[in-house]
C-alpha cells in the first residue's frame, strides 16, 4: 500500500507546461528568430515571400545607425521617455509620502488613488487622439481657455512647435503613468519596518532626514523596478507619438523607434529588413540598459543594505538601553 | 482620540497645500473627459466658437448619424474588441494558473530552471517579435482572423509568475494529496479544487488581461486590415485621419464611445485594480 503511494507525480508538472511552453515557441521563440532572420536579408516589399541572405550580413545595421531619420528617433524616445519619468517618479514619491503620512492623515485618500489612477487604464489610442483635439488649431479648448483668460490674443497652432508637440506627448506619458507609480510606492512605504521609523524618531531626526536615510533607501527595490519597467516601457512608445500628431510632428519632433519600426515596415515603403535591424537595435539597448540599472543599483542596494541592518540593531540597542 | 488631538493643530498652511495640491491633480484627471464627454453632445459650429463648455447640448443624435454614417462603426469595434479580450483573457488566466500549478505542486527536475526561464522571457520587448511575428502570420493567410490576437495570450509570463506568488501561501499540498487519495485525477483536481481556490488572484489577473487587451494598438494595427475586423483602438484611429477632419462634435463622441465600456468596468472594479497594482509592484 504504502509503496503505491509514493507514485510520482513530476510527470504532470512537465505536461502541465505544455500549453505555455507551445505558444512561447510558436508565437514569440519562432518570430524572434525569424525577425532576426529577415535583418541579414533582402527581404522587402508587399506580398514578397523569396529573399536571399545580404553579401555583408550588417548592411542593414550599418544603414539603420546611418540614417539620420533613426537617430532622431532614437534621440526623440529617450528625450520623451526622460521627460516624462523624472517628474512622475518625483511627483509619485511626493503623494506616496504625503498619503502615507501616520500623523496627518489626508482624507478622501481612497478617491484621489481612484482619480489619480484612471487615466492609466484608458486606451492610449483614445487619449492621444482626444489630447490632439484638446490643443487643436484654430480652436481647440486649450486655445479658447487661454484666450478666455487673456494669456494669449491669437489661437495658437501649439502642434507645429516642435517643444510643445514633443511636450505634450511627454505630459501624457506623466499623466497617464504617475497614479500608478504612487500606488506601488505607497506599498511599498506601508512595507518598511515601523521599528525604523521610531528609532529615528527617538534619535530627534527631521521628517526630511527620515525620508532621506529611512524611506528613499528602503524603496530602493522598488524604485529599480519603476525605472526598469518604466524604461523598458518607455522605449517601445508607440501609441500616443503615432496618433498624437500627424506625420510625426514637425521635422518629426515626436518620431519615436516603434514608430520608425512602424513606419518602415508597414508604411508605405514595407522594407521589412531594415525594419527588423532597428527592432534588434532596439532590443539590444534595451538588454544593456537594464543590465547596467540592475548591476549598479544591485551593488549599492546590498551594502546600503547591510548598513542598514547594522542601524537598526544599533538603534534598537539604545532603545533597549534607555529603557531599561 | 489621540488623532483628534493631532487634528486640531493641524490647520497650517502645508496641509492646505496638500489638498490644493490633490484638487488640481483631481481636475487635471478629469477635465479632458468631461471636456470629451460634453462636446460629443455639440454641434462643430458650437464647438468653433468656444470649445469649452461645461452645459451639454442637444446635437448627440446629429454626431452620432455623422459619425456612423463614414468609416467609424462602434458597434462592430466593441464586438471585435469584446471577442478578442475575452478569447485573450480566458487563455491567459486559465492557462497561467496552470502553469503555476505545474511550479508550485509538482517536484520535478526542471521546476527551478523553468521559473527562471519565464521570468527571462518577460523581459522580452514586443517589438523584436512583431516583424517575425506578421510574417509568420502573413504566410499562413490568418491575417484578418482574430486567433493571432487571442492564442499568444496563452504564454503570459507576468501571470504565471502573479500566480505562482499568490498560490504558494493559498494551496496546501496537502488538500491536493487527499483528492488524490479520494481518487481524483490530476487534471480533475486542478480545475475542481486549486482553480476555485485561486478565484481572487483569477479576478485581478483577468481585469488586468482584459484591459491590456482591450486597450493595444500595435498587433491589430498591423494584423487587421478589413475594416469589419477593427478593434476599437483601430477604430480610434480612423477618427484621426482626413475622413472627419472638421466634424468636431463626432470625433468627440467616437472618443466617448470608445472610454465608455472603461469607465464603467473601472468605476466598478477600481477597488480591485488599486490593490492589483499595490501587489504587483511588492514581487522582489
Amino acid at each position: 500500500m504504502k509503496r503505491k503511494k509514493k507514485i510520482s507525480y513530476a510527470k504532470y508538472g512537465y505536461i502541465f507546461c505544455i500549453p505555455f511552453t507551445a505558444a512561447f515557441i510558436l508565437f514569440t521563440l519562432y518570430p524572434i528568430l525569424y525577425t532576426i532572420l529577415i535583418g541579414f536579408t533582402d527581404f522587402k516589399g508587399l506580398g514578397t515571400s523569396s529573399f536571399h541572405f545580404l553579401e555583408d550580413p550588417f548592411l542593414n545595421y550599418k544603414e539603420i545607425l546611418a540614417s539620420p531619420t533613426f537617430r532622431t528617433a532614437l534621440g526623440n524616445t529617450f528625450r520623451l521617455w526622460g521627460c516624462n519619468f523624472l517628474p512622475q517618479i518625483l511627483l509619485a514619491l511626493l503623494l506616496a509620502v504625503i498619503f502615507t503620512n501616520r500623523r496627518h492623515k489626508v482624507k478622501g485618500q481612497g478617491f484621489f488613488k481612484v482619480v489619480f489612477y484612471m487615466p492609466n487604464i484608458i486606451t492610449a489610442a483614445t487619449v492621444a487622439i482626444l489630447f490632439g483635439s484638446l490643443f487643436g488649431y484654430p480652436m481647440g479648448p486649450v486655445n479658447d481657455l487661454l484666450m478666455s483668460l487673456g494669456i494669449i490674443k491669437e489661437p495658437y497652432f501649439f502642434m507645429q512647435n516642435k517643444a510643445v508637440a514633443r511636450g505634450v506627448v511627454s505630459f501624457i506619458q506623466f499623466w497617464m503613468w504617475y497614479g500608478s507609480t504612487m500606488i506601488v510606492l505607497i506599498s511599498g512605504i506601508l512595507g518598511i519596518n515601523p521599528e525604523i521609523y521610531e528609532a529615528a524618531d527617538i534619535d530627534g531626526a527631521s521628517a526630511w532626514g527620515k525620508f532621506l536615510y529611512v524611506t528613499l533607501p528602503s524603496l530602493r527595490t522598488i524604485l529599480i523596478y519603476t525605472l526598469v519597467t518604466s524604461l523598458i516601457g518607455g522605449i517601445q512608445m508607440f501609441d500616443i507619438p503615432q496618433l498624437l500628431v500627424a506625420k510625426s510632428g514637425p521635422d518629426n519632433a515626436t518620431l519615436t523607434t516603434s514608430c520608425f519600426i512602424y513606419n518602415q515596415a508597414f508604411s508605405g515603403s514595407y522594407m521589412y529588413n531594415r525594419a527588423s535591424a532597428a527592432s534588434m537595435i532596439m532590443f539590444l539597448i534595451i538588454a544593456v540598459l537594464s543590465a547596467i540599472v540592475f548591476y549598479l543599483m544591485q551593488d549599492r542596494s546590498e551594502a546600503a543594505e547591510k548598513r542598514q541592518q547594522k542601524k537598526i540593531a544599533k538603534e534598537k540597542n539604545r532603545v533597549r538601553k534607555e529603557r531599561g | 482620540m489621540e488623532k483628534g488631538k493631532t487634528q486640531k493643530k493641524r490647520p497650517s498652511g502645508v496641509m492646505l497645500l496638500v489638498y490644493g495640491l490633490c484638487i488640481v491633480l483631481t481636475l487635471l484627471s478629469i477635465m479632458p473627459f468631461l471636456i470629451m464627454v460634453v462636446n460629443a453632445t455639440r454641434s462643430t459650429t458650437e464647438i468653433q466658437q468656444h470649445a469649452i463648455s461645461l452645459l451639454p447640448s442637444k446635437y448627440l443624435l446629429n454626431n452620432l448619424k455623422i459619425l456612423t454614417g463614414k468609416s467609424f462603426n462602434p458597434i462592430v469595434g466593441f464586438k471585435n474588441s469584446i471577442l478578442i479580450s475575452t478569447g485573450a483573457t480566458i487563455c491567459t488566466v486559465y492557462f497561467s494558473t496552470l502553469t503555476a500549478y505545474a511550479l508550485v505542486v509538482y517536484e520535478w527536475k526542471m521546476r527551478k530552471a523553468f521559473f527562471a526561464f519565464v521570468m527571462g522571457v518577460m523581459m522580452i520587448p514586443s517589438q523584436l517579435v512583431s516583424i517575425g511575428f506578421y510574417q509568420f502570420i502573413y504566410k499562413i493567410h490568418m491575417t484578418n482572423n482574430f486567433l493571432p490576437l487571442i492564442l499568444p495570450a496563452v504564454a503570459a509570463p507576468a501571470c504565471v509568475f502573479f500566480m505562482r506568488q499568490f498560490m504558494i501561501p493559498t494551496l496546501h499540498i496537502d488538500v491536493v494529496n487527499s483528492a488524490r487519495i479520494d481518487g481524483a485525477r490530476e487534471f480533475y483536481t486542478f480545475n475542481k479544487i486549486a482553480l476555485p481556490m485561486m478565484k481572487p488572484a483569477i479576478a485581478t489577473q483577468a481585469i488586468f488581461s482584459f484591459v491590456t487587451n482591450w486597450n493595444s494598438l500595435f498587433l491589430p494595427m498591423i494584423l487587421l486590415t478589413k475594416q469589419e475586423k477593427y478593434t476599437m483602438p483601430v477604430m480610434v484611429s480612423l477618427l484621426k485621419g482626413d475622413v472627419y477632419k472638421t466634424e468636431y462634435g463626432s470625433i468627440y463622441l467616437g472618443l466617448t464611445l470608445t472610454v465608455l465600456p472603461l469607465f464603467v468596468v473601472y468605476f466598478l472594479l477600481s477597488k480591485y485594480i488599486i490593490a492589483g497594482v499595490a501587489l504587483g509592484g511588492v514581487k522582489e
